[in-house]
């Protein structure tokens, strides 16, 4: 039996999102090589929502699985609705996750919740809106 | 679609002689062999060939040939038996830094028994260097355990150098010879080692099965107390099918082998001269030229090893990788670590080990599908863009 599922195999091979913004009003890093897993997540934001994301990722089957279902649940999503996507319901969204690989899913809400701190931070200094 | 199996340091496939030798076994002639009756003689004499099979494979005599469940449980046995059985003489251990974890952990496990241990440095090849070994034994050192091979990056190590010194000093000599016994020349006396761990599903033998050769006279503790079965050394009733497998297994290995060696090594060096120059930032693991016959490893920079193995699974190709995220402990390998490889280099490794089946078109389709898939990582790799923006290079 295969360690992941259908749906985890369809964001692997075909991951929505992959690439950078230019000009990012955010961006997110988390990860690193020793854990194995890297990811920057690239968000634009227009009236509080989140119009474009994108992302790079080293990492797993998993990983990269994870950073395409989060670009896809977030976008067009308000900043606080984007927030609210946990580690769980990215695991539920790709119909489950292996258990060592379920910090994956993690990584992904937390790329994302950077990137959005980052934009935060920046409108909060008075340089972007 | 091509089916290409890659993965034979995982374990070899059964050979069809070797399963027609198993099944009499595991259909009419099914009698354990303590038995004094009839079916009882049947299914000793089969042990009893099979052990002369598999000590002819390593130039040993059948009674030091002890039949165990796999490579590991060998490895177990001989480092916890032998240092056991010499703990009044001392209770220091020397093992590799780049052993299987049947060694590593067994040793470990000695360890919390009170048990000292100094693991012996590897360098940038993987390879131990026997000085070195010297330089740790000590008054109290018992026991040493250096593998004959390493299967994770292909090094063959110098074992017979390393047993010039332990004989000197009088300190037991395990070699863990399962990726090697089968594939390349393994003679106990030439390699001049106490103890030996060979594995049946590592040359088209069954799984579930190994052994271990003790040298004659050297004393181990059993792991498994019970009947008096493999000569009281390894209680239970033998696994008389898969161990006759292995016997058969060893005679095809020890009749075919330089023939086998001589595909394998040509398919091999295929590859490791091949895919270096199809993929940019490659690098190859372990002893360029004094390695196993089958065995092709590289590091594949910016890109993590599981994402490679499941893109060439999607294209019918089957690899391992010591990445941290194909171990389900989610840890990089050991092995690439201690020959001091960075941890992002390590995350990119993959591992192709041949098999006698495969051919010159397996090859070209590896290398015709591994590119493409190597380049569509790279292209979503957050280390790959840091490397192009850097300007060092790239495509």
């Amino acid at each position: 039996m295969p360690i992941y599922s259908e749906k985890v195999m369809d964001h692997f091979m075909n991951p929505r999102n992959v690439g950078e913004i230019e000009n990012p009003d955010g961006v997110g890093e988390v990860g690193n090589p020793v854990c194995g897993d890297m990811m920057t997540f690239y968000i634009k934001v227009k009236d509080n929502r989140l119009e474009d994301v994108k992302f790079k990722t080293f990492g797993c089957g998993a990983a990269i699985a994870v950073s395409s279902i989060v670009s896809e649940m977030a976008k067009g999503k308000t900043l606080e609705e984007a927030r609210k996507i946990t580690p769980q319901l990215v695991a539920d969204e790709l119909e489950g996750l292996p258990k060592n690989k379920f910090h994956c899913s993690n990584l992904g809400a937390q790329a994302l919740g950077k990137a959005i701190d980052d934009y935060l931070s920046k409108k909060s200094k008075g340089g972007k809106k | 679609m091509r089916q290409v199996y890659l993965d034979n340091a995982a374990t070899t496939p059964l050979l069809p002689e070797v399963r027609e030798a198993m099944l009499p076994y595991l259909g009419e002639l099914f009698g354990n062999p303590s038995c004094l009756h009839s079916w009882g003689d049947a299914a000793r004499e089969a042990v009893e060939r099979a052990r002369e099979q598999v000590a002819q494979l390593i130039g040993a005599e059948a009674e030091e040939i002890i039949f165990t469940g796999s490579g590991t449980e060998s490895n177990n046995f001989a480092i916890k038996g032998l240092a056991l059985a010499q703990q009044a003489k001392g209770k220091h251990l020397v093992v590799s830094a780049v052993e299987h974890f049947s060694v590593l952990y067994s040793a470990r496990t000695l360890e919390k028994w009170g048990f000292e241990l100094t693991l012996v440095p590897v360098d940038k090849y993987g390879v131990v260097d026997p000085d070195e070994v010297r330089r740790n034994l000590r008054e109290d050192t018992i026991l040493v355990s250096v593998m004959h091979a390493n299967a994770e990056v292909g090094t063959i190590e110098p074992i017979e150098e390393i047993a010039r010194i332990t004989k000197e000093k009088g300190i037991i000599f395990h070699t863990d010879a399962v990726a090697t016994a089968g594939t390349i020349p393994v003679k106990v006396k030439e390699l001049g080692v106490d103890a030996l761990s060979l594995a049946g599903n590592q040359f088209y033998g069954p799984k579930g099965v190994g052994a271990l050769w003790v040298r004659k006279g050297v004393r181990i503790i059993p792991l498994l107390d019970g009947g008096v079965q493999e000569g009281g050394r390894r209680a239970g009733t033998e696994n008389v099918p898969a161990i006759v497998g292995l016997g058969k297994a060893a005679e095809l290995a020890r009749a075919n082998m330089p023939a086998r060696i001589e595909h394998l090594t040509r398919l091999r060096d295929r590859l490791l001269n091949e895919l270096p120059r199809k993929i940019d930032h490659v690098v190859v693991t372990g002893h360029p030229q004094n390695r196993l016959p089958g065995h092709a490893s590289f590091c594949i920079e910016f890109i993590e090893g599981e994402s490679m193995l499941m893109w060439l699974n999607s294209q019918g190709v089957a690899v391992t990788s010591g990445s941290a995220c194909t171990s389900r402990a989610l840890k990089a390998s050991h092995v690439l670590l201690a020959m001091g490889l960075p941890h992002a280099l390590a995350q990119g490794s993959i591992l192709f080990t041949l098999g006698i089946n495969n051919t010159d078109e397996d090859i070209d389709y590896v290398l015709e599908v591994l590119p493409p898939i190597v380049e569509r990582l790279r292209q979503m790799s957050p280390l790959y863009a840091k490397f192009t923006k850097a300007g060092k290079g790239g495509k």
